[in-house]
């Protein structure tokens, strides 16, 4: 037996001295307070799969399963897939026959456009932040501000003007207009970002490589940029989050054509007359939060490192 | 010939002056240190002649060549950085490649100068892995290996062993100079630590705020400061430096008056210049001898702090107007807080300064 280790710690159930695994105790509270943040996901998610008619059935349905009859029987529904097809094809008025109801394209909007800016605004504002950070201007910090201005402003008052530029110059309704609109929004964001990250970089590294022979451009790409990469994931995160949220600038500046999902959403629960669906928007929101799901799952080590950069001296 | 050479070197940054006037020459296979503490400008003006920075007015000349307006990567230099600077996505093996891509050599040829100066600096073992996996001491070998990998015509090494232990820092010391004796470079190394540069330094340049003090070999920079600043900055335990009234000088006596007594101090022959007036006196604690009570021109004074230094033992003593007075004196001499010593300087060994500070010599 290695010398200093207790049984119980190899068991895991006493802890080491200093930084190592939690105990049980911390264990359970931490997982008790994620369940709790989690909840309103799961209903939402549990809401989805519920037959249309028990959406607002009282007592309520609260679980697809009895998890072994620990929930008593009028808790427990039968789950179904039936709301997910409906998102896409669905009987629009009564007795007459399903209809494509345009989600599938609405979906492609979103990825497009939100992917689309965020990369966008990745490209410049890291390029613009290598400069604010490694060349700085006189007054850098006060260009910096400006920057930032342009998110102070509440959406609801940048709107109307919005709109009656787009108009004029014909962006209104297409991809372009959206697509510009939010890189110029993540611009602001990104700069801020990356610039923190590239400023808590050491300058040494890149001294070195210039007198190794490499040349700005190339300090930039191969030193630098490798340096950042949790830092790249981050903001391309945050601000994917953003841009795939975002309501009110694509309700009022996308066409029937460009619709995203939250502005489809919005207006396909509501049609038919019939009241809302709450079923048919759960399944909407439900695959809704699969492609953020998805990035934010695969760049989660990166992100990690990413947030909390700088809080630890290397 | 690889030789660097500074005239009249100026860097300020908007009104504060880093570096004024420096002069300094580094003649090849010379290994010359700036000695300075910490914001002297001695880090500064490497970075001048390493190209990172551009000098305000003056010269940097390298290799004979005026070198101002050149990008670092045109001066053909090779540069060992404080925290190392190693490429942290870069393997050790690609890390210390790096200089070499710029050369467009074959790959065997590359290949092969690079286990070459890992045999040099024992990173055989090492070389695929990252440098976030290799200890400390590795980290600094490896930017040496970095420097010494290409035939550039100077070296530049800013602080390169204030991040190791003390150790480390005793065996890294003596085989930097061993690789740098066989390369015969000019080479500049920064170091706020006296014990390094005199060890290391053919000739030693001790800078204080921006200005360059004295430039000269270990030995005289120890011997013989030219100033009340090399004076104390050199030497450990510090030198004493004691205020006195200078009164009249003959054949090689100076009558001072110290304690509101006269002491009569063997000195040198320059000090008959002087007029009357403060002068300040500088001995070092290994100069003093302890002298019988009665012993004519002794200073009196009494031990306050003993720290034993284990071949030696310091004291820590107070004259009767309150100046401390650091002797040495060897182990074998026990001294105990309270009691009186009386001292006498070596003639050889004592330093008159001026009141502006500068040494007065023969």
């Amino acid at each position: 037996m290695a010398y200093g280790i207790s049984i119980w710690e190899r068991l895991g159930i006493r802890k080491s001295s200093g930084v190592s695994e939690a105990g049980w105790g911390h264990t359970a509270f931490v997982a008790l307070i994620s369940f709790i943040y989690f909840l309103p996901v799961l209903f939402i998610i549990f809401t989805a799969i519920k037959p249309q008619g028990l959406a607002l059935s009282v007592p309520p349905t609260l679980s697809p399963t009895s998890l072994l009859g620990l929930i008593p029987e009028q808790f427990v529904f039968t789950p179904t897939l039936e709301n997910f097809g409906s998102v896409f094809s669905r009987v629009m008025t009564a007795g007459s026959q399903p209809e494509a109801t345009g989600f599938d394209r609405f979906f492609l909007n979103s990825i497009v456009i939100a992917t689309a800016s965020v990369v966008l605004a990745l490209i410049f504002g890291t390029l613009a932040a290598y400069g604010f950070s490694r060349y700085p201007l006189k007054g850098n910090d006060t260009y910096l501000f400006i920057i930032l201005t342009t998110r102070m402003l509440p959406a609801i008052v940048v709107v109307i003007p919005v709109i009656l530029m787009f108009r004029t110059v014909g962006l209104s309704g297409s991809y372009l207009g959206i697509i510009l609109l939010y890189t110029a929004f993540n611009l602001a964001f990104t700069i801020w970002m990356m610039k923190s990250f590239f400023d808590e970089l050491s300058t040494d590294v890149e001294d070195a490589a210039r007198i190794d022979g490499s040349s700005e451009v190339k300090v930039f790409f191969k030193i630098c940029l490798p340096q950042v990469v949790a830092g790249l994931a981050a903001t391309f995160v945050f601000g994917l989050i953003l841009t795939w949220n975002e309501f009110l600038f694509a309700l009022l500046l996308t066409g029937p054509d460009t619709r995203t999902v939250p502005v489809a959403m919005n207006q396909a629960v509501s049609s038919g007359g019939r009241g809302t669906d709450w079923t048919l928007l759960a399944a909407i929101e439900t695959l809704f939060l699969i492609p953020v799901f998805l990035v934010t799952f695969f760049l989660q080590e990166h992100l990690l490192r990413g947030v909390t950069f700088g809080t630890v001296k290397k | 010939m690889s030789t660097i050479e500074i005239r009249k070197v100026t860097k300020a940054f908007g009104e504060f002056i880093a570096v004024r006037d420096a002069d300094l020459s580094v003649a090849a296979g010379e290994v010359v240190c700036l000695l300075g503490p910490s914001g002297c400008g001695k880090t500064t003006t490497l970075r001048m002649i390493a190209g990172l920075e551009r000098a305000t007015s003056g010269d940097v000349v390298i290799a004979g060549q005026r070198m101002n307006d050149l990008s670092p990567q045109k001066r053909d230099i090779a540069m060992v950085f404080q925290f190392y600077a190693l490429y942290p996505a870069l393997t050790v093996r690609e890390n210390i490649a790096m200089p070499l891509y710029h050369e467009k050599l074959s790959s065997s040829e590359m290949a092969s100068r690079v286990s070459r100066v890992a045999e040099i600096l024992h990173l055989r073992e090492i070389l695929e892995r990252l440098p976030g996996q290799v200890s400390e001491g590795e980290k600094q070998r490896i930017a040496v290996a970095r420097a010494i990998i290409r035939d550039p015509n100077c070296f530049l090494f800013d602080e390169p062993l204030s991040r190791l232990d003390v150790e480390l820092r005793h065996s890294m010391r003596g085989q930097i100079k061993a690789v740098l004796s066989n390369l015969s470079k000019a080479t500049v190394i920064v170091t706020h630590d006296q014990l390094e540069a005199l060890t290391m330094a053919d000739r030693i340049a001790i800078m204080r705020d921006g200005l360059i003090e004295q430039v000269g070999s270990p030995h005289e920079v120890f011997a013989k400061p030219d100033n009340v600043f090399v004076a104390s900055f050199i030497g450990t335990p510090q030198m004493n430096l004691i205020e006195v009234q200078f009164k009249d000088y003959s054949s090689g006596k100076a009558t001072v008056t110290f304690d509101q007594q006269d002491v009569v101090i063997s000195v040198n022959p320059g000090v008959a210049r002087l007029r009357p007036g403060k002068v300040t006196v500088g001995v070092r604690p290994r100069a003093f001898s302890v002298v019988p009570n009665g012993t004519v021109d002794a200073i009196g004074a009494m031990a306050e702090l003993i720290e034993p230094m284990g071949a030696e033992t310091l004291v820590h003593a107070r004259t009767v107007t309150g100046s401390d007075i650091r002797v040495v004196v060897p182990r074998e001499m026990k001294v105990k807080p309270g009691e009186a010593l009386h001292l006498v300087p070596d003639p050889a060994q004592t330093h008159i300064f001026t009141d502006d500070g500068r040494a007065v010599r023969a």
